[in-house]
């Protein structure tokens, strides 16, 4: 949770995924969207912010045998990131966005990821379609074995919920990084909830990152 | 100079006025690690129901000028869980406890009490009136003041405990109200819930929220909470926990020259974890400052003259 001004509005902190840790700090990566992001934009460099975290709980690792497969729709990129760089050239990564400019960090992925396969909701870049349309069709070739992959996503909620579908009738094992608007980020304001099949829970707390399968899409 | 900032709510002896409002503060535990809660006045816990409640569909938040609305529906795991499994912790910091509790009906305001009030470590119960009323159909507890009265009533007898009855700012006359619940048998008044507000999409034409209102906190409505604190101070003797929108020592002191004996803070614990210490220690450097020895000597002090 990020605070990006000192005054009343906006009121609250930002929370924001922890895109990359470097050598004497840590990087996040935000697209311009709103208030928040917008003062952000323009703030000096050299400004300090105040900072709660890090907060929730992270992707689960595979294990030695499984291949990892990893979506990003969009600004999702920021949660994958840091899972991509940590297995190291272990990855399929299938990255979408609107448009060829949307795919940041396009360069670095590719550094890190043993392949990855973009596609454009425009098709100015890869696939024509969206990272989920991408998975789909690259699934039906190991619909022998799924138990070789795990899943990790971040993205959009209808990409999401669209992946979930494909990993539920491919009986593969998806972790799904959730998103809802944060007051607290700390678990005590229940604002943040999503349904699962075991009541709501709280997406700073006992996520962000969750089984698709336990979520009621 | 050394400053006395004990407040007393009734029986309750606080250490210092700043409590933590109802619903901002979860069972206390979720703070335990940014503060020491025994540093403050008292905690005011989430909102407890005779049975758990699983709450209202997301989204339940959304963030307004300066303030945001909530719709979280009274989420909570219910008194017993709460008496077993948090209660125990809160037990070991050296605070007031205080339960903010509801129902949807009498008999449960009546056994909801009841059942609090048997259990060692819990100091006070704070009402929540601003639930709707199942058995009236349309009404809200908390708006109507015969309504107030019989529930505050009832409840009274059924404790022994401190009982503190949280007042709606959704009414006309916050004072006719305050005097329903101060005559019915109340021995603090908290002054105010949250507002009732919304908050639209322009592009789905829908609220935002999915409960499509909720109540609006934050600094936005502290200058109406502060005037209903002014209002009930002049309309009843019993003390008065203030709350609306503090967010540091200078906005706490307002509500306690206001009138407030203490005051709560709410939104401003989802900014700052840690807001609630800054407040107690802004207060004592204020207070020796101007050289006033004993808090309780501000109190109210905007009425004079």
């Amino acid at each position: 949770m990020i605070e990006v001004n000192k005054g009343t509005d906006p009121l609250l902190k930002r929370a924001f995924s922890l895109f990359r840790k470097t050598g004497d700090g840590l990087q996040i990566l935000y697209r311009v969207r709103g208030k928040g992001t917008g003062i952000l934009r323009n703030m000096k460099e050299g400004t300090s912010l105040d900072m709660l975290g890090p907060l929730g709980n992270f992707y689960p690792l595979p294990s030695e045998d499984q291949t990892p497969l990893i979506i990003a729709g969009g600004i999702g990129i920021a949660s994958v990131f840091s899972l991509i760089e940590r297995l190291a050239g272990k990855a399929i990564v299938f990255y979408g966005a609107r448009t060829q400019d949307d795919l940041l960090m396009l360069k670095e992925v590719r550094e890190y990821a043993h392949d990855v396969i973009v596609s454009t909701d425009d098709g100015s870049a890869g696939k024509k379609g969206t990272a989920a349309e991408t998975l789909r069709s690259f699934l039906p070739s190991y619909a022998s074995s799924p138990a070789q992959f795990c899943i990790y996503a971040c993205g959009p909620y209808p990409l999401l919920k669209a992946l979930s579908q494909t990993t539920k009738e491919y009986r593969i094992r998806a972790y799904v990084s959730m998103e809802e608007h944060m007051a607290c980020g700390i678990g005590a304001c229940l604002g943040c909830v999503v349904k699962t099949h075991d009541g709501y829970k709280r997406v700073c707390k006992e996520g962000p990152v969750m089984t698709a399968t336990e979520i009621v899409w | 100079m050394t400053v006395d900032i004990s407040v007393k709510i009734g029986n309750l002896e606080l250490k210092n006025p700043v409590m933590t409002a109802s619903g901002t503060f979860g069972y206390g535990e979720e703070y335990a690690e940014f503060l020491d809660l025994s540093r403050l006045g008292a905690v005011v816990v989430k909102g407890l129901s005779l049975m758990p409640k699983e709450g209202n569909p997301p989204p339940r938040i959304v963030e307004t000028a300066s303030g945001m609305l909530n719709a979280i529906g009274l989420q909570n795991i219910g008194i017993e869980r709460f008496i077993s499994e948090k209660l125990p912790f809160l037990r070991t910091y050296d605070t007031q406890i205080i339960v903010n509790f509801f129902g949807d009906s009498l008999e449960e305001y009546i056994a909801a009490a009841e059942r609090l009030s048997t259990v060692d470590g819990i100091h006070g119960l704070e009402m929540n009136i601003s639930c709707p009323n199942k058995q009236a159909g349309w009404c809200i507890f908390g708006t109507d003041p015969g309504v107030t009265s019989q529930v505050v009533g009832a409840v009274r007898k059924a404790t022994r405990l401190p009982l503190i009855v949280k007042l709606s700012p959704n009414v006309t006359d916050i004072a006719l109200m305050a005097k329903a619940a101060a005559n019915a048998g109340a021995d603090a008044l908290s002054v105010i819930n949250t507002l009732t507000g919304m908050a639209i999409d322009i592009g789905t034409r829908k609220p935002k929220l999915a409960n499509r209102t909720g109540g609006l906190s934050g600094p936005a409505i502290k200058p109406v909470a502060l005037r209903m604190v002014y209002e009930v101070y002049k309309a009843v003797d019993v003390p008065i926990i203030g709350m609306g929108g503090i967010m540091n020592a200078e906005d706490a002191l307002e509500f306690i020259i206001a009138g407030a004996s203490a005051i709560a803070v709410g939104t401003a614990n989802f900014i700052h974890p840690t807001v609630s210490i800054d407040i107690i220690d802004g207060i004592t450097a204020f207070l020796a400052q101007e050289h006033i020895a004993d808090i309780n000597s501000l109190r109210g002090t905007a009425h004079a003259g």
